[in-house]
């Protein structure tokens, strides 16, 4: 076992997750909530309207974070699921079963908030496109896992259909990526994330990138947090079993 | 400085782009806190009824044996 593989394998036992989260939720809310504060106003008092969308581009403070949060929560789970299929670690089950949520959330709110920036931009809520079209099957593939999660009962074979689901469902992230240079849209291509460098200016691109490490951070003290109460789940549904198991053998003993 | 910018023509987009977030945000934080607390509080009745985790009595027999 190579010292990674050690590293690793520590941090993905349950206990030590639990002491390790404990450590850092605190830290991280901390974080999250200078993070937001900050990007609020320099969003909201700092930052200059757009030339040409004017006051709707504060919008965009909140939505590319949450359209970038939304890819990202399912890559999550996409990577969390190959550790759960290869070496059957029931971290990364955990990991996996309770990005997708979250992930939901976040894709939901990219949805709803793009909407409400397209309608005075655009003239319209919604236009089947590729890029809109695609984050919306994301939206479903989200609401798919967690059906799947749900319907069947014992977890390590849930775990696995979802992994399977998690892993083909995610070629839909490059597809989301480059839907805008692949096909005819209304939505703007990449601005940000270029190899040519952004393509916005410092006083609008700053107080984007502070929204996007406050949500970001948001995002993983949420998933720290359900993680935590899933390891406590599993421990109470194993308590559970075992006390059956136990109270079956003491009535066995005496029939 | 006012508290509410004047966001133009706009503003209406502009606000329930913004209160539509806080809302599902919330209730996601609300929703993850309340699952965490039902999980903690089913686990203490179950510690109180005795039914205990191996790992969990194997670390309290050793702490007991030190004490002795």
């Amino acid at each position: 076992m190579t010292q990674a593989e050690g590293t690793f394998n520590r941090l993905a036992n349950p206990t030590r997750f639990m002491g390790l989260a404990s450590t850092i939720l605190p830290w991280l809310t901390g974080l999250t909530a200078i993070l937001l504060v900050a990007g609020l106003y320099l969003a909201f008092f700092v930052a200059p309207e757009d030339y040409q969308q004017g006051h709707t581009v504060k919008i965009m403070f909140i939505h590319v974070p949450f359209a970038w949060l939304a890819m990202m929560g399912y890559s999550v789970i996409a990577i969390a699921s190959i550790g759960s299929l290869i070496w059957r670690h029931p971290m990364a089950d955990v990991a996996a079963k309770t990005a997708a949520p979250i992930g939901a959330c976040f894709t939901l709110l990219a949805l709803i908030t793009g909407s409400l920036w397209g309608k005075p931009m655009w003239g319209t809520y919604w236009v089947w496109d590729a890029r809109l079209t695609s984050v919306l099957l994301l939206f479903f593939l989200y609401l798919g896992l967690m059906a799947l999660w749900q319907a069947i009962e014992e977890p390590s074979r849930a775990g696995r259909a979802a992994a399977i689901l998690a892993i083909v469902g995610s070629v839909n992230i490059p597809i989301i990526k480059f839907s805008v240079d692949w096909w005819n849209t209304l939505h703007q291509p990449a601005s940000v994330v270029k190899l040519d460098g952004p393509a916005i200016h410092s006083s609008i691109l700053i107080p984007l990138l502070i929204m996007a490490a406050a949500f970001t951070c948001l995002f993983f003290v949420l998933h720290l947090m359900a993680m935590r109460t899933e390891v406590l789940r599993r421990r109470v549904q194993a308590l559970r079993l075992t006390h059956v198991d136990a109270a079956g053998a003491t009535q066995g003993a005496r029939a | 400085m006012s508290l509410f910018p004047d966001l133009g023509e706009h503003a209406g987009f502009i606000w329930m782009a913004y209160g539509v977030s806080a809302l599902v945000l919330t209730g996601l934080v609300v929703w993850i806190r309340i699952d965490a607390r039902r999980q903690i509080s089913l686990l203490a009745d179950l510690e109180a009824k005795g039914i205990r985790r191996r790992s969990a009595g194997h670390t309290q027999g050793k702490k007991a044996a030190k004490e002795k």
